[in-house]
């Protein structure tokens, strides 16, 4: 290893005492350390130098764990990014290579004007910020039933949790099934209560078909808040309750008084997750529509996908690629901010 | 416990409705279990019989058949293949490479660490549609079969391709769920061992490694269930029909069994086995990892 090249000052006989542990150690101990091989090739210094110097074999001893996966992340993730912001600015189409040579903001321009891109623009906006809002509501009141000191919470838990473990080719099926106009549940369900004048096409109306996607969705990740949530709630002491309850306050008052407003961490890690999965939702709608969702329910990680690899405007893809990038970026770089601050990093 | 309990008891006492409460607990389950459920009766119907019934209904007498099972297991069961081949190869190297770099940044203490821990953390927010057309040329440029010379280099190429892309993106959040179980070690207990002069590769080895059973159990399973869920690396890096992997092969099914719901919904559930499995058999470790994503 690494480390054994500079040796390690907190063996020396001499370093240790320097150190109030080491030194209440019987001596006969010290001498039985030797499974590194590797001896100790400096004397000490001043109690700052061997501190330097310790922080320094750390840091190079550290290297061969993270380094090889972070020269991977480094590759595929930042490395990719780059790339792609290279190939949105060189006009490629097409089925030939890329040729780096004319750099132009062409495609970003042609972003501007293009109504499709306007229309993903705003559905995805809308996506996430319903998804997120309607996701976190439904998970905190599962997180607050199951509060509730219930008999047969893990059974409730995993039966609410269960759509996260599937895959969105699954629960696009499911759902495509359920929302069908003629026999599926849900039309059926609202004939059976004599509803009929809800019931639609919910998958084809263009009115209703953004919304259809994001209550299948909400469907799926609800249970990832309540787990969310339940973690915060159950974080929360217990005599907050019963103090809340002493003053006389009732069940509705102790949670929006004093409970709610102490899930903010919850809420911002859990919200994080749901925008930045509504900026990647992919998988649901091309399962349900392919590449082409219809103006109401395009969304932008659809259009990048129809523009780059089925109509093969790579550089237009990359540019909206770069899009949802910088949207992804503009949503966890506040939040990676504020982890750092509160030293939760 | 007991004195939290007796709270919860007497909070229980005063609540004005318990019954309520476990009747909003029952519809709940029935809403999320509502897509399943007729899902699974559907998928034991003949057509007939699932155009006669409402979904959730089970088959009516005669009207009962496996037939859409069948042809579900048949056509799926190369992809099942492929998916176990390309997914239990990627989540166990990203495991591996999260616990090793969650190990250098959280046990190991030097300057810097944070700044390094931000980029990985990062990485687990990223959108994969901003790489996608970088790695299509990535992969495109890289010639597996004449880099590793085994014989079924070739034939495996799409799913060798996928696992490791997969192996590679799973880095960050496996290396934010291995922080976060990492950070909780005793401190004390790896500063004696250092102090005892056990090399940084000892004390991983000997006493880290040794202590990460459970959230190796964690990030496995829930590694496992993203990788073997995705659709969207599948259908851009595997063009090869062969090495197609079960989500790819789930939806062609649905689409050309158009209105063939009982295969659609079997196709469903064929594909979701595994994953539904292990989320049966393991949904405590499922739950942590899911939470620890945020």
């Amino acid at each position: 290893m690494l480390g054994g090249l500079f040796g390690r000052s907190e063996r020396d006989p001499d370093d240790a005492e320097s150190d109030g542990e080491q030194r209440s150690r019987p001596g006969g101990e010290q001498r039985l350390r030797t499974d590194g091989g590797a001896t100790a090739s400096a004397s000490a210094g001043t109690d700052a130098s061997i501190l330097t110097r310790l922080r320094r074999s750390e840091f190079v001893e550290s290297i061969p764990f993270w380094g090889p996966p972070a020269v991977l992340v480094g590759i595929f993730v930042y490395g990719a990014v780059a790339w792609n912001l290279v190939i949105s600015l060189i006009g490629w189409d097409g089925l030939g290579q890329p040729e780096y040579t004319d750099f132009s903001l062409a495609a970003y321009e042609q972003l501007l004007v293009d109504p499709s891109f306007t229309s993903a623009f705003w559905n995805t906006l809308i996506l996430l910020l319903v998804f997120t809002v309607l996701s976190l509501a439904v998970g905190l009141l599962l997180a607050i039933l199951i509060d509730r000191g219930i008999r047969f919470e893990n059974t409730f838990r995993t039966i609410y949790l269960l759509p996260m473990s599937l895959s969105f080719v699954v629960t696009a099926i499911f759902w495509a099934w359920m929302y069908n106009p003629r026999i599926g549940l849900i039309n059926t369900a609202l004939r059976g209560v004599g509803l009929d004048v809800l019931t639609t096409a919910w998958l084809s109306n263009p009115d209703v078909k953004l919304f259809a996607i994001i209550f299948a969705l909400m469907w799926q990740f609800s249970g990832y808040c309540m787990v969310v949530y339940l973690a915060g709630l159950r974080a929360i002491p217990r005599d907050q309750y019963e103090a809340a309850r002493i003053d006389g306050a009732s069940t509705l008052r102790v949670y929006l008084r004093v409970i709610i407003p102490q899930l903010g961490a919850s809420t911002m890690s859990a919200a994080v997750v749901l925008m930045v999965f509504a900026l990647k939702a992919f998988d649901f709608l091309f399962v349900l529509f392919g590449v082409n969702p219809g103006q109401s329910a395009d969304i932008l990680s659809v259009m990048m996908y129809r523009v780059a690899f089925d109509r093969l405007q790579w550089s237009y893809g990359a540019a909206v690629a770069t899009v949802l990038f910088a949207m992804a970026l503009s949503v966890i770089g506040p939040y990676l901010y504020a982890q750092y601050r509160r030293g939760e990093l | 416990m007991s004195r939290v309990d007796d709270l919860r008891g007497t909070l229980a006492a005063v609540d004005r409705s318990r019954a309520a409460l476990y009747a909003v607990l029952f519809a709940m389950v029935a809403f999320y279990l509502a897509p399943l459920e007729s899902g699974l009766a559907t998928s034991i119907k003949t057509e007939a019989g699932f155009r006669a019934t409402t979904p959730y209904a089970p088959p009516p007498l005669g009207e009962f058949t496996l037939a859409a099972w069948q042809v579900a297991f048949d056509r799926l069961s190369q992809g099942l293949i492929n998916s176990l081949l390309m997914a239990i190869p990627a989540t166990v190297l990203s495991a591996l490479l999260g616990s090793l770099s969650a190990y250098g940044l959280t046990n190991l203490d030097w300057r810097g660490q944070t700044g390094v821990l931000v980029l990985f953390v990062a990485g687990v927010f990223l959108p994969y549609q901003s790489v996608l057309v970088p790695l299509r040329q990535f992969w495109s440029a890289v010639d597996l079969p004449s880099l590793i010379p085994l014989g079924f280099v070739g034939s495996y190429e799409g799913l060798i391709t996928l696992s490791l892309t997969h192996a590679a993106y799973g880095i960050p959040i496996c290396t934010v769920l291995f922080r976060s179980y990492y950070a909780t070690l005793d401190e004390e207990m790896i500063e004696a061992a250092r102090l005892d002069g056990a090399s940084a590769a000892t004390i991983y080895r000997r006493i880290v490694l040794p202590l990460s059973v459970p959230i190796f159990a964690v990030t496995l399973i829930y590694q496992f269930t993203q990788v073997w869920n995705d659709l969207l690396f599948a259908i851009v890096l595997v063009t090869d029909p062969s090495n197609q992997v079960v989500t790819v092969a789930l939806n062609q099914l649905q689409g050309s069994f158009v209105n063939q719901y009982n295969l659609q919904m079997a196709g469903a559930f064929v594909a979701a086995l595994p994953t539904l499995v292990v989320y049966v058999l393991f949904g405590e470790q499922f739950a942590k990892g899911v939470a620890g994503e945020s």
